[in-house]
Formats: structure tokens, sequence, C-alpha cells
């Protein structure tokens, strides 16, 4: 099997489980106890939020643990429209935020009477400053703008939005999901007040993830009960998980720099070898202000869930846009708002590496795809009249 | 998701190709949905599909039910080829999952639309059959479907 969905979810590293491992059956004790096996879970707890804080240069107890990064989305949109609501009730965001993001503005908007702002993109899926600027008012208590988008995997520039929000007097939110472990991060220099992080894309286990939540930032608990992480999310730690995430988290910012070089170059080679070899087909998403493990294309005159089921025979595990994939007649709302044309955002391929991802692996996908794409158009009535000259290519123009 | 069947039918799709001078051909979908088929139909002078062949953009859904729907209208007479509904093409996969239903529907309007071009092109009615959907304009680009 060729695991190129790495975007989706990862493999836990097996330093991640061997980490965890003690605090199901030895080190089982609950955190708040006062016995030896709970001052070993709190103790656990403490190192790995520490671990966890170093990676984005933050202070240990403006880390809280939650469920991973949709309970983190939540929390920080909606914990701060009720804060302060006593200041306004605008929001700004974009239109390719995950749906954690976008479908919490629409509740907030339909049952809370939030007003929220959607920033447009432009084709390599980059917010516009000037715009962003444009839509503060009086009445803006929140921008909350993704670190990197998980689709196509362009970079956002975060220190500038950081800089225009402390400007304001805005608060920030940055979902750095796909972020998080894959570029460098630092909260203070970037003026980040809130973000979010889940642990299962950085070789973490899943069910686990946090809310950055600068210090002074003075939103209210979204789970109430008990009192753990500073009263501001009850519930029993996951301790197994929570030291997972310290884990990976660790692991992630050991090998970041290193990974990232190598992923870049399969990466481009990839992207290189897929637009030049294969008609009708284009890069999604920036070319260089992108995730290093992020390829993503759109093939021309086919359909992606076709593609996928095709991938799958050959053990190549990828993903795609189409709305075939997406449970609904629309294709990603990020493939619409970069202004693809439906038909293009309909046959489009996500492959997402890792540091394990070998030159080899990446080839054996292109060529994978290369065959399955022919084979496709092969019986593609688009391509038909395509190659007919009835019908002009949308990618070539 | 998908049956076994479907599977089949996606990973060793029936007639796919085109037919020459077909005596019908019939394009049905929309290319802004996923999902366009073209249907080919080669009809005898009795009025027997001799040959059917099919094209097909779309997901495994839309690929498999198009080969189904080319097996279940192979040497049936007209009459007996407007009785394939979707019904007919979802039973005889096995089933298709909920959200791919509209899928077996593009196969039934693909071969009536086969049809009502047959019928134009030789000036005649077919009993029960009626002028197909034709949401496949794509707008101004959109040519001779």
């Amino acid at each position: 099997m060729i695991y190129l969905d790495n975007a989706a979810t990862t493999k836990t590293a097996p330093e991640v489980v061997e980490a965890m491992l003690p605090y199901f059956t030895e080190n089982y004790g609950n955190a708040s106890s006062i016995y030896g096996i709970g001052a070993e879970s709190k103790k656990a707890i403490t190192e790995a939020r520490e671990k966890a804080a170093k990676v984005i240069g933050a202070r240990p107890d403006d880390i809280y643990f939650t469920a991973g990064g949709s309970e983190s989305d939540n929390w920080a949109l909606k914990a701060t429209f009720e804060a302060f609501s006593g200041k306004g009730n605008h929001i700004i965001t974009t239109k390719i935020e995950h749906h954690a993001i976008l479908h919490t503005c629409e509740y907030l908007e339909k049952y809370r009477g939030a007003r929220i702002t959607y920033l447009d993109v432009d084709e390599n899926g980059l917010v516009d400053l000037e715009q962003l600027k444009a839509a503060i008012t009086p009445e803006t208590i929140l921008i909350s703008v993704m670190f990197a988008n998980n689709e196509i995997g362009t970079i956002q520039p975060i220190k500038e939005i950081g800089t225009i929000a402390e400007e304001h007097g805005v608060l920030f939110h940055t979902d750095a999901v796909q972020a998080f472990g894959q570029v460098p991060i630092d909260v203070d220099e970037m003026n980040i007040d809130m973000l979010s992080m889940s642990a299962h894309k950085i070789n973490g286990p899943k069910g686990i993830g946090f809310l950055y939540i600068r210090k002074g930032v003075k939103i209210r608990s979204f789970i109430h009960g008990g009192a753990q992480e500073r009263k501001r999310r009850a519930g029993t730690e996951n301790v197994p998980g929570i030291v997972g995430l310290g884990a990976a988290a660790e692991r992630a910012a050991a090998t970041m720099n290193e990974r990232a070089e190598k992923e870049i170059r399969i990466r481009d080679h990839m992207i290189k070898r897929l637009t030049e070899e294969i008609p009708q087909c284009r890069l999604n998403g920036d070319p260089v202000k992108r995730l290093p493990n992020n390829v993503n294309v759109s093939l021309e005159f086919i359909e992606g869930e076709s593609l996928l089921i095709m991938l799958d025979m050959k053990g190549i595990c990828a993903s795609s846009g189409s709305a075939c994939t997406s449970g609904s007649l629309d294709p990603s709302h990020v493939l619409l708002a970069i202004g693809l044309p439906h038909e293009i955002a309909h046959g489009s391929l996500r492959l997402t590496i890792s540091g394990e991802t070998s030159q080899e692996d990446a080839d054996t996908a292109v060529d994978a795809v290369k065959e399955i794409v022919t084979q496709l158009r092969g019986m593609s009535p688009l391509y038909e009249d395509f190659a007919a000259g009835k019908r002009r290519s949308l990618i070539d123009g | 998701m998908y049956s076994e069947k479907v599977m089949d039918h996606f990973q060793n799709p029936r007639n796919v190709g085109e037919i020459e001078d077909a005596s019908g051909v019939g394009t049905v979908g929309n290319a802004k949905c996923g999902d366009i088929m073209r249907m080919y139909l080669d009809i005898d002078e009795n009025g027997v599909i001799r040959d059917c062949k099919f094209k097909t953009f779309g997901c495994g859904a839309a690929v498999a039910t198009s080969s189904m729907a080319t097996e279940l209208v192979k040497g049936k007479t007209i009459q007996e080829a407007l009785t394939v509904t979707n019904k007919a093409v979802m039973e005889a996969l096995d089933g298709l999952p909920p959200v791919k239903v509209h899928c077996s529907l593009l196969a039934e309007e693909a071969i009536h639309a086969a049809l009502w071009d047959y019928a134009q092109k030789n000036g005649i009615e077919i009993e029960g059959l009626s002028r197909p959907k034709s949401d496949i304009s794509e707008g101004e680009e959109e040519e001779d479907y």
C-alpha cells in the first residue's frame, strides 16, 4: 500500500504509541487524584503541555487540551462570540476554511445573530490583506483565518494578518491543524491569540488536540464540569492521548526541517511529472506558499471518485474534491473559491505525502495516475468531444 | 460502499465505446454535477437493438449503471428497452447507495435520449417515449448535444 492521504490522517508513529502505552495499563490514574499513579498522570500531562507549547513558542499554561481540531475551532468561535457580544457581533473568516469553522460560523449566523464576512481568496487560495482590512468594522470581534489549507495546501500570510488584527484591536484565531509541526509557527511573532491543533495529523493519536488561548483572552469554558485544564475544559484528561500528542509534537518539531526539505523535493517532483506528463492537468494552490506535503491537481474530463477507486485497486490511498466524495452535488468549496469551474473541480486529486514517502512511491503513484487517467478519458464523452474538436479544454484555455 | 456487482461493472465495464453511424445517440447529465452519459444504439430494421455502447464521465456508480444499462437493452426491441427503468438497473446491480440513485436515473434517461434521437432521425413516434430532459446544457459553449 502507498498511503498518500496524510492530510486526512497519519500513521501513529511507533515511538508515540510506545510513549502512550504505560498510561493505559500501568499509570492509569486520574490526574486529579492524590496518590502515586494519579500524580504520575499529572506529571505526564505537564510534560506534554510543555512539549506542545514549545513548538509554537507559547506558554505551557496557554495550551488547553481538547478532543481535536473541530472542538478547538468550535470553542474559539462560539466562546469568543459569546464573550465579546458587548463589543460587537462581527467575525471575519475566509471561504476556504475547514467545515469546523464554516459550519460553526453558519450556526452563529443563523441562530445567534452573528454577522460573518467570508473573505475571497485569489486563484492560488491566498487572502487579500486589503480586503481583510476593509472588512474590519468597530463591531469586528474576531478574525479567523486558517494557517494552511487542508485541500490545496496554500499557506496564508499569517504574520501579516496577525499584525492587522493587532493594529485594529481584534482577536486573531488560526486553525493550524494542517500547519502545526509542518511549518514554523510562533504565536508571539505572528500575533496569534488562539490556535487550533490536532494530534493525528502529525503522527499522533486521534481524538486529541488543543486550543492555544493567549493569556488575557477572556473566553469561557466550552465544556463545563470539573476543574481540569485550569477550569476551562472539563472532563477527565485523556492522559494517553495527551502523552501521545506531546510525543508527536516533539517528534514533528525535531524532524521538521529535514522532513520538509525531503517532502518539498518529492512534492515538486510529483507536481512536475503530473503537470508535464499528463495533458490538461493543472496544479491547484500556490506553487511556493504551499505545505511541504501537499500535491493537488485537476485532471480534466475525468471524475475524482472513479480515479480514487481505481487508485485504491492499485493500493494507492488518495483523496479528491469531487462532489461524489463530498456527499453532495457540489464539489469542494475550496476549489470553487479559487475559481475552478465545477467540471474541473470534479476531477481533482489530492496526494499528501509524509516523511516516509519515497521517491519510488511517488513515481509509482504518478505512473498509476497517468495510466488511470488515460483509461478514464477513454470512456469519457467529454474527452471524446475534446478529441473531436467539439469541446475546448477549460485548463488549456 | 458499493456492491460486488457495481464494482465488477466499474472495473470491467461492458460495451464501452462508440458506434459509428449509430441509429441513435443520446447524451444526458451535466458536467457541472459531475455525471455525463452518452449512449449509442444500433437498431436493425425490425426495431431490435443489435448493439449498444456507452461513454461516461462520472463516479463509479455512473460507470456501473451505464454498463449495466447497455447489457439490459442489448438484443431487446425498442418497446422492451423502454421497460428498462432505473429501478431495473439498480436491481440488476444489487442496489446502489442512496446518494447514487440519481446515477441510475441518468442511465434510464440515456437510453430514452438515444431512442428519441433514433425516432427523430427516422421521423417516427415511439409509443410511451417523450422528449428526454435535456439538462445537459452547459451554457453558451454547448454545441451539438
